[in-house]
């Protein structure tokens, strides 16, 4: 059937804050299926209350509602707009959950709106746990035997029939919250209480657990003729018995027969169009025994889930984009496939390349928290790394990670005591792939740690490849020695260059120089759909060490920015969304844009974003050799967070321009002995501090400043291990635990302001003139992270002349470092007195918050400031706020049952949320002053 | 320092127009020949090595892992390796699958076939893919460009080559249980098991005749219905099984074609065959059903193609069912009004989408009525 004109205009639904278990994949689909609608002419409406995402950006949707995801905000959107029909299936649970309450009060038939790409009914079956079980057995497939429990005693009987080890999976929830694996009846009744308590319908399964059985995910397209393809097959490497969020998967399928493989294909296909008649994505998981390949159906999600971001790039089959024209009414074979353009979109993408998709952990952020991974996800964000083989890709993925690793072991990070590692194997926790490679190399037997992990042996047997490779290796002492086929050999692995040098004991200068007199260098192939069967043009590379280079570098001028690596707290979307801007700026202003990313999840690796994508670690070897080839005009370095800014150095020393503010000027803004002496040569007030190699050193300086202190390792993102001491003797024991676990690094220690209220500026600087974007006020005092509290746009308790004096000293700030481009500047406020507690010469996290706010195109104008393309005086800047913006911090601590979910000095939130009122009145603010206040009595 | 670095052994990969790729040998030591071609499944590649349409043809697979699996014996779609020799990235001794029975390295060693791994596959299929398919030669044994050159040159052209009597069994069999509803006489061209066994599974009991019996003896069976199998080879070069097609026509009796045996049909309405660019090859391919209006994805292996423009002058005669969405190819006709009936593609399958499946169900509900009809 072709496209439905009666449709003209569409609302998506966004999913809201970024938590555990629903992240910025959701603003990818939002944003692709909204160009996507709009590529047919469709106005669409968008509501989402997440200002970090691009979704909700002028350049993605015709009407952005930057409102809570309530009934209320839908009925007012129905009430100012004319919606045609309303398109759930992009923003997660959340949105769906939202559509759903709507059409139980009756709000789309009221408004004459049709929900499209979604049949209701079939979400309630999947999500109806007895139902669904009920439904996959009437069509002869398997699920494990089960019981659904609405009481305690139920819950019992259930347990006692079944037998242990057994899963409990409440009802209605998110990410297998308040689910979890009891493997002995002790641990049965606290788990079951849980359980019940986390489900909103007081509803649990108690399942069977298959532990170790192999599990595989699906992602299935439908349209309105019931034609199904499959767009991707993932393999979990950690088999069942890890949410699928927290397991390390791989695609294509590693380990499947094509005979396995099709009864799983025809069940999947089954049971997508058992379950009502929807057009749109689908994923179903499935569990297969070893023993004898019999296949167990696990869930089935019939939207677009979290895993559709993961497929979109792992075969570069965009998926949300075409969700979104088969729910408009076109059929797959009506539409092209967007990366040949030649072919149909109706067919089955073929890889030509392993990608193994490795979660992204921060536990260190949340101490107490159990770090053991079961059914409940708890990765805050993840990296994708292709390769040519299974084991390119593994260490590429771990050198995305950005965890100070240099790939998969030989990096001085391992494990060398046999009995610890065992000891540790036998609970699954987040390090579980490193450490089976340290006991693989300490001689463990590859059987033992099957046996303890119920990985999959072919995965094993992999690794210990490495193992061998790695003897072999010690036959030579130094680089020169080593033969050319053996490095490649070792390249073809994924090793670094790093780990090669770790290994010898060499610097890995010496086997850069070596392997660059052998010619040794990456290749770049193209990720295209279809294994290069048909001619594509899409952009999207990959490095690897074969042999032709299908990367050919234009002979327009080029700016590559670089993206911030996988989310965690405190980097996270909003830096997807600086990033975006930037590229579409650098197009603007005639350059080639290039984009270096490893995040999935990511917009701005979306393959129609920039002219060019690199998905690659953010890991300096790697961008080192796209630097070569591409001989940019410059990288930017000022949109990707920390991450990105962290590369400033390397990018400098090899010669190559870093667009906007110098290498120089960051530096001085990063290095707290170069940033305080130029706060006291500009006569800028700033805390007290000093920092300390040792704990004598520490208490030094606390002597110096006077107590309660800020004690933090130098060089960490989101407050990580930050405290505020008030006395020598926690000062000593922090300080000591900060050694322990980073024995390296340093300790900044800084006079803690009492009582003192917080704010920021972020601005823009073109070496001509100082704009400021915006001011934001803390409502939790000092002592509270930044991005845990809740902040006011503009100010609203700063006097006139706080704010002047802010302003007079973030612009002396700029001018004497020679910012080009962005700033955010930090603030205590305290006795009337200003003080500057840090600059970052860079977009920051607030920077989208400011720009959605106030509704002018701030990441745009900043990057043609930094590339001198344009000036400030360029832009006619007009703010559009009434009243005022306030950023809500979102947390994830349900997934943390055990944490400390008290605030302080390290940030914990996951995502943020914008709510507007008009004036201070408003109880929602009064209500959050008065509970802020409190911090100050404890 | 001790002994120095052993390189895997070597093998060498020369194509026709002169390029030249380095790899190491797996299989056994050796050299073979034939012509190139690439598969893009992401499994099911025993079935593969052993569907006799590849015969005589140097494989491809994109798919970056081979092995990891294993081999086991009920995964065949023929007796033995069919493939002239095997091309790969990374293949895989150590295989992980309780129910295999042995590695693919054992499995190419009982097999002889000799291959090359740790090729650049994806420039070799850049390669074809631009230049189109020519032959190649694999060797691990000789390494000398301009010998290799020679056996490259004594390679015959697939273009009017005949091959189909070299892979079909050499004396007919009979399969099924003889009580079954339906006698289907089969033209083996080099058939993989699984079409026979989708057809047995339906209650048809099948005799198996060599490619070139002469019709009159397949006639005298007496079948309620007949199949043309899949194959290697060009099909124009088979003057005798379009002669034998023509013959069985003219019972008017239910006919249904698979791969070879729908361009054989092709010939046989004199609507010639046409060697492809570089074929289709895989389990990912789209077909839209033009009388149903439905999709579906299938399993291909063809290197020659049924042309459409004769096919369009012919439609008072012959239907086009089915059509590929990536490039409007021929991918099913039907005699109008007549129970006879042909897919370019495999609804059979092994390896691939299930799909297409009820092709099979179609020939039955013909035989059905034809024999209701009869009586």
């Amino acid at each position: 059937m072709p496209r439905d004109h009666t449709i003209k205009s569409v609302l998506i639904i966004g999913s809201g804050p970024i938590v555990i278990g629903q992240a910025c994949e959701f603003d990818y689909s939002g944003s692709q299926a909204s160009r996507s609608l709009r590529e047919e002419g469709i106005e669409v409406s968008l509501i989402n209350s997440n200002p970090a995402t691009i979704m909700t950006d002028p350049v993605t949707a015709d009407h952005v509602y930057l409102w809570p995801l309530t009934v209320e905000s839908l009925v007012k959107i129905l009430e100012e707009q004319k919606i045609d029909a309303v398109l759930p299936t992009m923003g997660g649970q959340t949105a769906l959950n939202l559509a759903v309450e709507a059409e139980k009060q009756g709000i789309w038939a009221k408004y004459g709106v049709r929900m499209i790409g979604v049949d209701i009914d079939a979400i309630e079956l999947a999500e109806n746990r007895e139902k669904f079980r009920n439904h996959v057995k009437q069509l002869g497939m398997s699920v494990p035997p089960s019981y659904i429990a609405n009481s305690f005693l139920e819950g019992k009987n259930a347990a006692q029939k079944i037998g242990f080890p057994l899963v409990i999976r409440p009802s209605f929830t998110l990410g297998g919250t308040g689910g979890g694996f009891v493997m002995k009846e002790e641990e049965f009744d606290e788990a079951l209480r849980r359980g019940l308590d986390a489900s909103p319908s007081h509803e649990v399964l108690v399942e069977k657990a298959v532990l170790g059985w192999k599990e595989f995910e699906l992602e299935l397209l439908r349209d309105l003729n019931d034609s199904v393809a499959i767009i991707c097959t993932v393999e979990n490497m950690d088999p069942m018995g890890i949410h699928t969020g927290d397991s390390i998967t791989v695609a294509p399928a590693m380990t499947l027969s094509d005979t396995a493989f099709q009864k799983m294909r025809t069940d999947a296909i089954t049971l997508m169009r058992s379950m009502g008649n929807f057009a749109g994505g689908c994923n179903v998981q499935f569990a297969l025994n070893p023993e004898n390949e019999e296949l167990i159906v696990v869930e089935i999600n019939p939207r677009v889930s979290r895993s559709s971001a993961l497929a979109s790039k792992a075969t570069g089959y965009p998926i949300a984009k075409i969700a979104a024209k088969l729910a408009i009414g076109y059929n797959l074979d009506e539409l092209k496939n967007q990366i040949t353009k030649t072919t149909s979109a109706y067919f089955e993408p073929t890889l030509d390349y392993v990608i193994v998709k490795m979660p992204r952990w921060d536990f260190e952020k949340f101490p107490g928290a159990d770090h053991k991974l079961g059914l409940q996800m708890k990765s805050v964000g993840e990296v994708m790394a292709i390769g040519r083989s299974f084991l390119e890709a593994l260490q590429k993925a771990c050198q995305s990670q950005e965890n100070r690793r240099m790939g998969l072991g030989a990096d001085k990070k391992e494990w060398i005591q046999t009995q610890d590692i065992l000891k540790r194997l036998e609970t699954a926790f987040d390090d579980r792939v490193y450490r089976v490679k340290d006991a693989l190399r300490l001689g463990v037997p590859e059987k033992t740690i099957h046996k303890l992990t119920l990985i999959d042996p072919w995965f094993i047997k992999q690794i210990k490849s490495l193992v061998r490779i790695e003897d072999e290796l010690m036959r030579y002492n130094v680089a020169e020695d080593i033969p050319a086929p053996f490095l490649r050999e070792m390249k073809e692995l994924g090793y670094s260059d790093g780990q090669i040098a770790w290994l010898l004991r060499i610097h890995e200068r010496e086997v850069y120089r070596h392997r660059m007199k052998l010619g040794i260098r990456r290749t770049y192939k193209m990720v295209d759909t279809c294994a290069a069967e048909f001619e594509a043009r899409t952009p999207y590379f990959y490095s690897t060490f074969d042999r032709e280079n299908e990367s050919v570098p234009s002979d327009k001028k080029k700016i590559i920015v670089l993206g911030s690596g996988p989310n965690r707290i405190g980097q996270g979307i909003e830096f997807d969304y600086c990033c975006v801007h930037g590229l579409i700026a650098i197009k603007e202003a005639g350059y080639e844009s290039i984009m270096v990313n490893c995040n999935p999840e990511t917009v701005s690796t979306d393959f129609d974003i920039a002219d060019k994508l690199y998905f690659e670690p953010v890991y300096w070897e790697h961008l080192k050799e796209i630097l070569d080839l591409e001989k940019p005009e410059g990288v930017i370095v000022q949109l990707g967070g920390q991450t990105a800014l962290k590369l400033a150095e390397d990018i400098h020393r090899e010669g190559i321009r870093i667009i906007g503010t110098s290498f120089n000027s960051m530096d001085i803004a990063e290095d707290r002995g170069r940033f305080s002496d130029l706060l006291k040569e500009l006569e800028i007030p700033y805390p007290e501090y000093g920092t300390a190699r040792d704990a004598d050193e520490a208490l030094a300086v606390a002597k110096r400043t006077g107590y309660p202190v800020l004690v933090r390792p130098s060089y960490v993102l989101g407050g990580q291990k930050m405290r505020i001491v008030i006395n020598d003797d926690e000062l000593e024991h922090h300080v000591l635990t900060i050694f322990k676990h980073m024995p390296e690094n340093k300790v900044l220690i800084d006079q803690f302001l009492e009582r003192a209220k917080e704010a920021e500026i972020d601005a823009i600087f073109d070496g001509e003139d100082f704009h400021i974007m915006g001011v934001m006020e803390h409502v939790e005092p000092a002592g509270i992270h930044s991005g845990d509290s809740h902040a006011l746009l503009p100010p609203y308790s700063l006097t006139e002349e706080e704010i002047r004096t802010m302003a007079f000293y973030a612009e002396k700030i700029a001018r004497s470092l020679e910012i080009c481009g962005l700033i955010n500047i930090q603030f205590a406020i305290k006795d009337h007195q200003v003080y500057v507690i840090e600059a970052n010469p860079r977009a920051s996290r607030t920077t989208p918050f400011i720009a959605k706010a106030y509704q002018v195109p701030y990441l745009n104008i900043a990057t043609h400031v930094m590339m001198g393309t344009k000036k400030l005086r360029d832009f006619n800047i007009l703010k559009n706020l009434q009243g005022y913006a306030i950023k809500v911090p979102v947390f994830s601590f349900e997934k943390f049952p055990h944490v400390d979910k008290q605030l302080g000095p390290e940030m914990k939130s996951t995502g943020e949320a914008i709510y507007y009122i008009k004036d201070l009145k408003d109880p929602y603010f009064r209500k959050l002053v008065s509970e802020a206040s409190m911090y100050l009595t404890r | 320092m001790s002994e120095a670095y052993q390189s895997p052994a070597p093998a060498v990969l020369l194509l026709q127009d002169g390029k030249v790729f380095h790899g190491e040998a797996i299989g056994v030591k050796g050299t073979a020949s034939g012509e190139l071609c690439f598969n893009t499944g992401m499994t099911g590649y025993q079935e593969i090595f052993t569907d006799p349409s590849y015969y005589g043809q140097l494989l491809i697979a994109t798919n970056v892992h081979i092995g990891n699996y294993g081999t086991k014996a009920t995964e065949t779609e023929s007796s033995s390796v069919k493939i002239a020799g095997f091309i790969c990235k990374n293949f895989t001794t150590d295989f992980s699958r309780l129910q295999a029975e042995s590695s693919i390295q054992d499995y190419f060693v009982r097999e002889k076939l000799v291959g090359i791994q740790q090729v650049d596959t994806r420039e070799l299929v850049r390669h074809i893919r631009n230049k189109g398919a020519m032959n190649a030669v694999i060797s691990s044994e000789i390494f000398d460009l301009g010998r290799l050159q020679e056996i490259l040159g004594k390679t015959p052209n697939m273009d009017g080559l005949e091959l189909a009597s070299r892979v079909s069994t050499k004396e007919e069999y009979f399969l099924g249980d003889s009580s079954a509803s339906y006698k289907i006489a089969v033209l083996d061209f080099g058939t993989k098991r699984n079409i026979l066994l989708n057809l047995v599974n339906r209650d048809c009991y099948l005799r198996i005749f060599p490619a070139e019996t002469p019709a009159e003896k397949i006639l005298a069976w007496g079948a309620d219905g007949y199949f043309l199998s899949n194959g290697p080879g060009d099909p124009a070069a088979m003057d005798y099984a379009i002669e034998s097609t023509r013959a069985i026509l003219k019972t008017g009796k239910p006919l249904f074609g698979i791969c070879l045996g729908h361009q054989i049909l092709a010939l046989a309405l004199n609507v010639p065959t046409f060697k492809m660019h570089h074929g289709h090859r895989g389990i990912n391919h789209p077909v839209k059903n033009l009388v149903s209006g439905k999709c579906e994805i299938t399993s291909q292996n063809h290197g020659f193609c049924v042309d459409p423009e004769t096919l369009l002058q012919k439609t008072d005669l012959i239907e086009i069912t089915h059509v590929n969405l990536n490039d409007d190819t021929v991918e099913g006709i039907r005699l109008k009004g007549r129970p006879a009936f042909s897919v370019q593609y495999h609804p059979e399958a092994s390896p691939g989408p299930h799909d297409a499946h009820y092709l099979f169900d179609q020939f039955i509900d013909e035989l059905a009525d034809y024999k209701m009809n009869k009586s």
